[in-house]
């Protein structure tokens, strides 16, 4: 490894491989394409692992790399460098964001083998990867701006990438136009934070931020605010969670890489990198850890009465990334960290689990017409339930210590309502992901006829990825167990980062380890519960499930109609908007501003009726004309 | 020894001549011939004052304007010709496109 430490190149590896594929991309081929995009998404994981070994040799305090690239502008006093940060919370991201990228540009060549539009596919992959690198390593708001921007571009693509289908185009707008009423708070947050303390480098910030801003001041609270409404918008927490289940309509990987793993989580990756202005702001934390409580449970409700496979497990990735809002909220970020990294395999492999049903069942997605697949797509049902298993909590997956860290982190900030809120929606995960897992996989076969034929388990280049990471699911929580004095190893690694806040993670492990014991006995039981109420409803007596529809059919219609939320948006928000935009179209647009310009042609048009009368294609006419001038002209230079 | 006023009479009669010429007739080979008439009666005017003032500088005038008429002549023709090409007529008054 060089002497410099390169970081740039982690981001930069996948940007050349976009732009090699714009160059020579028609002559490489399908297998070549995929071959690239995977290659560098590849060698940029490799580069990310030896970065973080090389942080990781740095004594404790030191574990920060900052690296300026080149000055961006200057612009009088103001200089922005564009220069990337690695630290230990920078480190998880890329780690998370190559890896599990990687593992999911290689299922694509497998599950995108036979789409006509293969080159465009892995052109988008890869810009959002580099996107994706660059929000994470950025070492201020403006880069971070930029990256930020990028992904949700990169997003609308893909949500749109089946763009003749109009489902497809209008889930990518619905996408692009929520994110932008975020960016839109995002960016008023940045102005008010560069107002208040003339720099947005992330360091430089963090340093004056105590100083300049008082703590639970106007000016902190508003600023935070604002960021978190970009957060939500990015992140799909109420209210601006309604495009996350339509972009499901984009190809499974990307709805596992964009949508579960790595994009959906950055608002949740900004808050943390942000929590030394969060902390100055109670108000603002209390509202983070509000929201996000609230989300998990209410899309865990949706995901109650789903028949959507793929939007099943949208609104449990909304859920979730509630829970790591929840766990910023109560000041433990390394817990939400925790649990976005845990997420991001089991969710991806939901994802792509899901996925693999599908293409076996070609592009059936209705849990109502599955069932009994466990014994013919052995690799993927074993794959999955290790996935259903972590995201319901159950030790030893990874989502049981994740998802335990945050209740017993609000349980010990003394957010008891909270608590109650998240071990609810704990439940309800465990019970609508066993839903959707014996829906598929158990029972008996409800297939049509025409998939009845096809199934067939998916190519290695789908199932090595499976495979891989469901190893992860099943030990990437090894890292953070509980009950350890002083901190587990991975709340250590990210200790450096979020030290400098008060309270900080050491509010997870404020409590008596007694008192954290029963916590995680009561949120286990819960999940069992739920599991076992789910096999009790759709496998051993299906008629539970019925009889309990129709004795709730409100509620049943309620949440199948997901609180009717689109449906208030639109009456609220878009026909209004477009009302306006009608009128303004009809009155401004055409009678004034057209007016004016065709007003004016048709007063030209108008004074020259009698000039025209003069030209009337005769050149004798014109020789006429002419002989006259020369006479007039005679006449008048002979008269003097 | 013919007076000046005649010749200069002769002149006018002929440069008059080929403007109502250029103005009448309707075939563009015709009108060219006129304005050929209009130039020769210059030229008439010309050496008829070098002839009465005992100068010189009349007549490098009639040989300037002789070798502009030949050029336009060329230039003139062939746009005629390219002009019958192109519409089978030289008749002006069916040349009006440009009519606005």
């Amino acid at each position: 490894m060089p002497d410099a430490p390169l970081i740039w190149l982690i981001p930069a590896l996948p940007l050349a491989a976009v732009l090699l594929n714009l160059a020579f991309g028609d002559r490489l081929g399908r297998r070549g394409v995929g071959a690239l995009a995977c290659g560098a998404v590849g060698v940029s994981f490799v580069w990310s692992v030896l970065s973080v070994l090389r942080l990781a040799a740095l004594p404790v305090d030191h574990r920060a790399i900052v690296e300026p690239v080149y000055t961006w502008m200057r612009v009088g006093d103001l200089s922005v460098d564009v220069s990337f940060l690695l630290d230990p919370l920078s480190a998880v991201m890329a780690l998370v964001v190559t890896g599990v990228g990687f593992l999911i540009h290689v299922y694509s060549t497998g599950y995108m083998a036979h789409d006509p539009d293969v080159r465009r596919y892995f052109l988008y992959l890869n810009l959002f990867m580099f996107s994706m690198l660059t929000l994470v390593l950025a070492d201020g708001f403006l880069l971070l701006f930029v990256g930020w921007e990028g992904v949700g571009l990169c997003s609308y693509l893909l949500i749109g990438f089946w763009y003749e289908r109009p489902a497809a185009a209008e889930a990518g707008k619905k996408a692009f136009i929520v994110n932008r009423i975020g960016d839109f708070g995002f960016l008023l947050g940045l102005f008010t934070l560069f107002a208040a303390t003339g720099t947005l480098q992330f360091q430089r910030l963090f340093a004056v931020a105590p100083q300049l801003l008082p703590a639970g001041g106007a000016v902190v609270t508003a600023a935070t605010l604002l960021l978190f409404l970009g957060a939500t918008g990015k992140s799909a927490q109420i209210p601006l969670f309604t495009w996350l289940p339509d972009a499901m309509e984009g190809p499974t990987p990307v709805s596992a890489l964009i949508h579960a793993a790595t994009m959906v989580t950055a608002g949740v990756y900004m808050v943390a990198r942000t929590h030394v202005l969060f902390q100055l702001a109670p108000v603002s934390l209390e509202v983070v850890a509000w929201v996000g409580g609230a989300t998990a449970l209410f899309a865990a409700t949706i995901g109650l009465a789903q028949n959507d496979i793929k939007r099943v497990l949208a609104y449990s990735t909304v859920s979730q990334l509630g829970y790591m809002f929840l766990a910023c909220g109560v000041g433990a970020f390394a817990a939400g960290i925790f649990h976005l990294m845990t997420h991001a395999f089991f969710k991806a492999l939901l994802f792509l689990g899901a996925g693999s049903v599908i293409h076996a069942l070609s592009n059936e997605q209705d849990l109502r017409r599955m069932g009994g697949l466990g014994p013919r797509l052995p690799w993927t049902h074993a794959t999955m339930l290790v996935a259903t298993l972590a995201i319901a909590g159950i030790p030893p997956f990874a989502g049981f210590f994740s998802k335990d860290e945050i209740l017993s982190g609000a349980f010990a900030s003394g957010h008891r309502a909270l608590w109650v809120l998240g071990l609810a929606g704990a439940a309800l995960t465990a019970f609508y992901m066993f839903r959707l897992y014996v829906l598929t996989f158990r029972g008996s076969s409800r297939l049509t006829p025409e998939a009845e034929h096809h199934v067939h388990e998916s190519p290695p280049a789908m199932i090595v990825p499976l495979f891989v990471l469901a190893v992860l699911s099943l030990v990437g929580g090894l890292v953070g167990p509980p009950l350890v004095e002083g901190g587990h190893p991975f709340a250590r690694w990210l200790a450096p980062v979020f030290a400098g806040g008060h309270g900080g993670d050491a509010a997870g492990h404020a409590v008596p380890v007694a008192t954290e014991g029963l916590l995680i006995a009561l949120s286990v039981l819960a999940a069992v519960a739920g599991i076992a109420f789910a096999f009790r409803a759709y496998l051993w007596s299906p008629a539970t499930a019925t009889r309990l529809r129709e004795r709730l059919s409100g509620l049943y219609a309620l949440l199948s109609h997901k609180y009717w939320v689109d449906e208030l948006y639109d009456a609220v928000a878009v026909r209004p908007v477009h009302g306006t935009a009608q009128a303004f179209w009809r009155f401004w647009d055409t009678r004034v501003v057209d007016g004016i310009v065709n007003g004016v042609g048709y007063a030209f048009e108008g004074a020259s009726a009698i000039l025209r009368l003069f030209q009337t294609g005769f050149v004798g006419t014109y020789a006429l004309f002419f002989t006259l001038g020369v006479v007039a002209l005679l006449l008048h230079f002979l008269r003097h | 020894m013919i007076p000046l006023s005649w010749l200069l009479l002769l002149s006018a009669v002929l440069f008059a001549l080929g403007v109502v010429g250029v103005l009448v007739r309707r075939n563009a080979l015709v009108i060219f011939m006129s304005i050929e008439l209009m130039l020769n009666a210059a030229n008439l005017a010309f050496v008829a004052f070098a002839r009465h003032l005992n100068s010189l500088d009349g007549q490098v005038f009639v040989f300037f304007v002789m070798t502009v008429a030949a050029a336009e002549v060329a230039v003139g023709l062939a746009i005629i010709v390219n002009l019958f090409r192109l519409r089978e007529t030289v008749f002006v008054d069916e040349i009006n496109l440009l009519k606005g």
